[in-house]
């Protein structure tokens, strides 16, 4: 679908590498050039006309991200600069001052390192101890499995909504139910979902969601951080400076502005903030349910010619999302995406930022194919071809 | 060397297993070799005995110029002086980086001389290499 609004799709290339980052759509393009070109003015500063045009476009982006998440308020949405510095916000702006030692948090194996890491910091600064969810055999978490991981320390369970392997769909609403029955809070990591399905924060009745721009067809540099809005008052600034103070004086008095706009200090990424309010107005023309749909069927179409190669091993047939991992059998995944590449077809190879999850897949590294709206059958027939020409796939690569 | 040459080479030493095995031995310093960028991730044991390397072991995964360039490097090591040693990697070092070098000491490292050519791929022909180096430079 919609190939023609995608420069990238000119150069005869095969782009299946979505879940690292999405391409991007001429208008996004375009409503950046517009900002340096018409209208470049920093945000919340001037008292001039285009600074103004610049402050209605931003707070605009806020409020358009909180009807496509559905948040009960723009106040819920603070800019990041993507998934990553958003869930080091909540663990280390939030979490480090509510937590105690010997709380638990539940993860599982599978979580990208941006979701791991900030909270293994947290074991040593307070003394909080990661859990983790066990996964079912098709690496899926099940509601029998959170309720066995809970105890009555688990205070957090931060996951992803779907996963960046193994693409497995996470039941949010019924853990989030779960969760609250137990006072606990919800985390949730939406980079690999915002675009490919639904993400409705209300339903889900999630305390905290990020996501990044780049992985929604929009612009690096630009993500977001959702939090509830009693959360995020009780949230500490993690970075102070401009923009993010109503007042301080010279004994160090500091009086913080309101909630978010306290927790962006600085100049803020205006291009990736009038960048990304296009892409959502792209994905929102499509439909987002549109999306879901033919991305589903495409997976469907990509699973069973897999399936059809004897040569290829799938680690993750049983999953919904576009997110496909395999491996030549006896064949380096790296080698096999510099196999692939010499065809202009784009894969990741590798662990993808989830190092701790080969124990589960008994695997070290994988080919990783993510699927978006753009990619057609058609890309999916050359690939299959490509593959089955790859018993000399050294003779090709050296 | 042309290409076929280069290939066949590369691709033997790839099948060679003979010196792909873990060691549990206290006589060996083992090393690990990593390409973060990548996935290339291998350990090397390395036995010295009075100046001369007795014996080199590698396992681990990585790509096929990662394994075969180790391998083909650890058959040039083996029952080499420090010094010796350390020269062919120099060399080879230099080859790689597209520098003058002294083709001579090379024998079959010499199918890895279009390297220079692929940035990319410098740091798995150098995967052993660094580290290898680094040990000999230690035990000196």
């Amino acid at each position: 679908m919609n190939r023609e609004d995608f420069n990238m799709l000119k150069k005869n290339i095969v782009y299946l590498d979505n879940g690292a980052t999405t391409l991007k759509p001429n208008c996004v393009k375009e409503a950046i050039d517009d900002y340096y070109d018409n209208y470049t003015a920093n945000a919340h500063r001037g008292d001039y006309k285009t600074s103004l045009v610049v402050d209605n476009k931003y707070e605009e982006t806020r409020s358009k991200i909180k009807n496509f998440i559905n948040a009960k308020e723009g106040s819920e949405i603070v800019f990041t600069s993507g998934a990553t510095q958003s869930l080091n916000y909540i663990i280390f702006g939030y979490f480090k001052n509510v937590l105690q030692k010997d709380d638990e948090v539940l993860i599982t194996v599978s979580e990208h390192a941006s979701n791991i890491l900030p909270w293994f910091i947290l074991t040593k600064e307070i003394g909080i101890k990661v859990k983790y969810i066990e996964l079912d055999e098709n690496y899926k978490v099940t509601i029998d499995n959170v309720k066995k991981a809970i105890t009555n320390k688990t205070k957090v369970i931060s996951i992803a909504h779907i996963t960046n392997v193994v693409g497995d769909i996470r039941p949010i609403e019924e853990i989030s139910k779960i969760a609250h029955k137990n006072n606990i809070l919800l985390v949730v990591d939406a980079a690999q979902s915002i675009a490919h399905t639904k993400v409705d924060v209300q339903k889900m009745d999630v305390d905290f969601l990020v996501f990044s721009g780049h992985k929604m067809y929009g612009p690096t540099g630009i993500g977001v951080l959702y939090g509830k809005y009693d959360l995020l008052e009780k949230m500490h600034p993690v970075n102070y400076g401009g923009g993010m103070n109503a007042l301080f004086t010279k004994d160090g008095y500091i009086e913080l502005r309101e909630v978010p706009i306290r927790f962006e200090a600085g100049t803020p990424n205006i291009e990736g903030v009038i960048g990304l309010s296009s892409a959502i107005d792209y994905i929102n023309n499509i439909g987002i349910n549109n999306i879901e749909q033919y991305e589903r069927e495409l997976r469907k179409y990509l699973i069973d010619k897999l399936k059809e190669l004897d040569f290829i091993e799938i680690y993750n047939s049983n999953t919904d999302s576009g997110a496909v991992a395999f491996n030549i059998k006896n064949v380096f995944a790296q080698d096999t995406a510099i196999y692939l590449d010499k065809y202009n077809i784009c894969v990741r190879a590798g662990n993808h930022c989830a190092k701790i999850l080969s124990d589960a897949l008994k695997v070290n590294n994988t080919c990783r194919i993510s699927l978006s709206f753009y990619n057609t059958k058609e890309e999916i027939d050359l690939l299959i071809n490509v593959l089955k020409n790859s018993k000399n796939i050294y003779n090709e690569i050296l | 060397m042309d290409s076929s040459e280069r290939r066949n080479i590369i691709l033997k030493n790839y099948q060679d297993n003979t010196n792909r095995k873990d060691v549990e031995d206290s006589d060996y310093i083992k090393v690990n070799s990593r390409n973060a960028s990548c996935i290339d991730n291998i350990n090397i044991y390395i036995k010295i005995n009075d100046d001369i390397i007795e014996d080199i072991k590698f396992n681990g995964e990585a790509c096929v110029i990662a394994i075969s360039s180790t391998v083909t490097l650890i058959n040039n090591l083996i029952k080499k002086n420090i010094d010796e040693a350390l020269n062919i990697i120099d060399n080879y070092e230099k080859m790689v980086d597209g520098l003058d070098y002294d083709s001579q000491v090379l024998n079959e490292l010499l199918a890895f001389d279009d390297i220079s050519k692929q940035p990319s791929r410098k740091i798995c022909a150098t995967l052993a290499s660094r580290k290898i180096k680094e040990i000999l430079e230690k035990s000196m």
